[in-house]
């Protein structure tokens, strides 16, 4: 990545002079600069609606700018469309992924450009053939056949690269690669990145993750409100400088769990949990007032936790007592008689009604209770519990009729955070709180929770990014293969405990242990034991 | 199948397991809807004595043609994740079309045939450019042209049917015994000729994979620059030249064109991709499937005639029987 900056007198590998593009209503990017130089990955941040997805598009081809120019190799490029920004050496990999799931990994890849025979039959074979060079060239773990919405989504991502990388790319363009990844996959993805960076190729890398920025990225680049704000050496700039920039101001990122307090009651009890699925075993306390963070890798089992508890999957074994009672949950629909919700990670499928208005939105979960009478809907009842919540969570909508869809991550989440406060819920369940939001509206979610949690409701997050759990948890769970392995206090938790107990095999041998790089195979954790445990 | 175009020394264990597991899953799928096929097939030749004999089963074989060959250029727009209602109608209209060029015009046979059918070909590009261009929802689109061609076939054909009385060689397309000393019509063996290029069409060829491609998901295939439009466009144009065969195939088999004919087909030939395991949210569907689900329908119906079961009883029962094959079909995806 050095020699991104032997170039000398070297036109810069991609430009972007004074680009300007408006949709009705709204300037999406005005007078907008970029520089991309040879060999380097240069990361470009800004906050949700900054203008980054714009921007991609525009050098996709999916959109036309309305003024300004861009240039490739000092040359000036017009893109026309996607297939030929492709074929000019600019691949763009979307955060929502452009696979087919119904096809196959090489079918996927080579989409659009299957080797013929002829020019109306498919040679399979050659496409398998040519999938699979690929694919070892790339030293990815796929297999030509595999049948991509079978792939997990770290898999699926690989696919994406691939694809974008089989054509002879130049310029790759990637739009949050890693929101779905655990921190081992990102750690393969990375390694790929630099791979692909040579003297004569580039990486634009957008990302919210301010971590990853500092190890992957030469150069960041910020945006603010569709504009230009600056572009910074990495090693000479601290993150929070940069989120400064993306901001306008200052944020204390370095804030630790707020009101803890031992020896409330304990308001849910649950124990020897297991699922066919996948969960072991799982027993966990959950006090009034307490946050309780749940980290581990992807597929340990911590969405399951959460489905097992709300009666989305069936438990084989096990007992929930809330309140002091045993309790039966069998379906969501009784989890929220029982006054638990349940925040999805995906907001927008399982969570909101995208097309519906935030009011409805608001006051979906009770409209039995509260909204009707004789099965007459009481429409301004609602409209007015809806206002009351738009205040006091202080969601950005023009109104209360505003469709959700149209409101920015951020605020749809304190949108489906209020369905549940109207509901009455005491004890929330947040899958990945804050994915797909920007990072000052990461720190309203942070502050909500902190005084959800003041408040007296119980909350478990699940949470991806270490450092989230790490500053919100009054204790963190950590598990690994559907088993709890460790139980962390916030005085005691550190960011390489939970990693350790993340990655622990709870029936390990110790040859596999080694791989994994563990110091100390021969730490089983239980909940109990790993209390004491070591590192 | 699975392991042979990959090299053997850099095949790994367990990723080619799983390969084959996916493969063997989707047999599976084709599978259980052909032992269907014959669990009902044994349960008929039991059941009734009348059942089981080569004239039987030939009658079979022919009322499945119609149906058949509908339900072949379905599957595909099915697959993109469209409908065709207009198939059903629209094989109505070119039965008449068919008549009036070699009837009424007095054309030649061939010239009559490749007329209908390029006449159905017509009706699928018009639903295409309604959907692909236009943006039209596909059963909204369909749903008018089916109204639009069932008037037209009565308007056309002043409600009357048209008759092929003197012209024997149409008749003989469907009725005829192209093989000497196989007492098997024509159009069976035009039926099993459609399939086995609907098969190369869907499997082999660049239409097939951006017809699955399509149904999987559409604006990534747009994305990947792919022009949706046009293939979508084909791929209705499609389904209308096999609305074209199907008007032509019962028109022969008929000896006549009848025009007030035709509701009715649309929903069996969806019924029978459906049985077939393809699913109508796209992106997944075979040939053989449809083939076998459009077998099921008439091996049933010509069953439930023979044990003299009432024809508003065949219906409840192909109604339940469309509903058990799509939550078996379900079932066992949950389960894989």
């Amino acid at each position: 990545m050095e020699q991104g900056r032997t170039t000398r007198g070297e036109p810069p590998l991609l430009k972007v002079e004074g680009v300007a593009k408006s949709f009705p209503g709204v300037k999406a990017l005005q007078d907008m600069h970029l520089e991309l130089r040879r060999g380097e990955v240069l990361a470009l941040v800004g906050e949700n609606g900054a203008g980054k997805s714009t921007l991609m598009k525009l050098l996709s081809g999916i959109y036309t700018a309305d003024e300004g120019q861009f240039f490739l190799n000092g040359e000036p490029l017009e893109v026309t469309g996607p297939k030929q920004a492709q074929e000019l050496g600019i691949s763009v990999i979307h955060q929502e992924f452009n696979l087919m799931p119904d096809l196959t990994v090489a079918q996927n890849i080579f989409i659009g450009r299957e080797p013929r025979g002829g020019s109306f039959f498919l040679n399979e074979r050659a496409l398998n053939r040519r999938a699979h060079e690929l694919i070892e060239r790339l030293h990815l773990p796929l297999e030509p056949k595999q049948v991509v919405g079978n792939l997990t989504v770290a898999k699926q991502q690989m696919v994406e690269i691939a694809k974008a990388l089989a054509y002879d790319a130049k310029v790759l363009i990637m739009d949050e690669p890693t929101a779905a990844l655990n921190d081992a996959e990102v750690a393969v993805l990375h390694d790929l990145i630099r791979r692909f960076v040579q003297p004569d190729t580039g990486v634009i890398y957008i990302s919210h993750r301010m971590d990853e920025l500092k190890v992957i990225s030469d150069r960041v680049t910020v945006i603010r409100d569709g504009r230009y704000v600056d572009t910074l050496d990495t090693r000479a700039t601290s993150m929070k400088e940069v989120i400064a920039r993306m901001v306008g101001r200052e944020i204390t990122s370095e804030a630790r769990p707020v009101g803890v307090k031992a020896d409330r009651e304990v308001l849910l009890s649950v124990s020897g949990l297991n699922t066919k699925a996948l969960l072991k075993d799982v027993s966990f306390e959950l006090h009034a007032g307490e946050i309780l963070g749940f980290a581990g890798l992807m597929g340990a089992g911590r969405t399951e936790v959460a489905r097992a508890l709300v009666g989305a999957d069936k438990l084989e074994s096990g007992t929930i007592t809330l309140r002091g009672k045993q309790v039966h949950i069998s379906n969501p629909a009784d989890a929220a008689k029982h006054r638990i919700g349940y925040l999805s990670e995906d907001r927008k499928q399982f969570g909101l009604l995208l097309e519906q208005e935030v009011n409805a939105n608001i006051g979906l979960s009770s409209l039995r209770e509260l909204f009707q009478s004789f099965g007459f809907m009481k429409d301004r009842a609602m409209r007015n519990k809806s206002k009351e919540y738009v205040s006091t969570l202080s969601i950005k909508t023009p109104s209360v009729a505003q469709i959700a869809k149209n409101l920015s991550g951020g605020n749809q989440q304190k949108v489906v955070i209020a369905k549940w406060l109207v509901k009455d819920c005491d004890i929330l369940i947040f899958d990945e709180p804050t994915r797909g939001i920007d990072v000052g509206a990461k720190e309203e979610i942070y502050k909500l929770l902190n005084e959800l949690a003041q408040q007296g409701k119980s909350i478990i997050m699940i949470s991806s990014e270490l450092p989230e759990v790490l500053r919100m948890s009054h204790r963190i769970a950590v598990m690994s293969e559907g088993r709890i392995t460790g139980l962390l206090s916030a005085d005691e938790a550190s960011q390489e405990r939970v990693m350790h107990y993340a990655t622990l095999r709870p029936d390990e041998n110790p040859e596999d242990a080694v791989e994994l790089g563990l110091d100390e195979p021969a730490l089983i954790g239980t909940p109990s034991a790993t209390k004491a445990g070591e590192q | 199948m699975t392991t042979s175009t990959v090299p053997p020394q850099q095949e790994e264990q367990q990723p080619a397991a799983v390969a084959l597991g996916a493969t063997l899953r989707d047999r599976l799928q084709q599978f259980l809807a052909f032992a269907s096929l014959i669990v009902i097939f044994a349960f008929f030749s039991v059941a009734s004595p009348n059942f089981l004999n080569y004239t039987n089963v030939t009658a079979i074989l022919f009322s499945t043609v119609v149906i058949g060959t509908l339900a072949l250029g379905t599957t595909f727009v099915i697959i993109t994740g469209g409908i065709d209602l207009s198939i059903g109608t629209g094989m109505a209209l070119c039965a008449v079309i068919s008549g009036v060029l070699i009837v009424n015009a007095g054309l030649p046979v061939p010239l009559g045939v490749l007329g209908a059918v390029l006449f159905g070909g017509l009706i699928g590009l018009i639903n295409g450019v309604n959907i692909a261009l236009l943006k039209l929802p596909p059963f909204i689109a369909t749903l008018a042209m089916m109204l639009v061609a069932q008037g037209l076939a009565l308007v056309i054909s002043k409600s009357t049917p048209i008759y092929f009385t003197d012209s024997p060689s149409y008749v003989k397309i469907s009725t005829g015994h192209l093989i000497p000393g196989l007492n098997l019509p024509n159009a069976v063996i035009i039926l099993a000729v459609l399939a086995v290029v609907a098969g190369v069409l869907l499997n082999k060829t660049i239409l097939g994979r951006y017809t699955y491609s399509i149904g999987s998901n559409e604006e990534a295939t747009a994305l990947s620059g792919i022009n949706v439009r046009t293939w979508k466009i084909i791929i209705y144009t499609l389904a209308g030249l096999f609305i074209g065969l199907a008007g032509v195939l019962i028109s022969a088999r008929l000896g006549s064109a009848q025009p007030a004919t035709g509701t009715g087909y649309e929903l069996q030939a969806i019924a029978a991709v459906v049985i077939g395991g393809t699913s109508l949210a796209g992106g997944k569907g075979s040939i053989v499937g449809t083939v076998i689900g459009a077998l099921i329908i008439s091996v049933l119906n010509n069953g439930l005639q023979i044990m003299s079961i009432p024809q508003e009883w065949q219906n409840v029962i192909l109604g339940c029987v469309i509903l058990v094959a799509v939550y078996a079909d379900m079932a066992r995806k949950r389960a894989a």
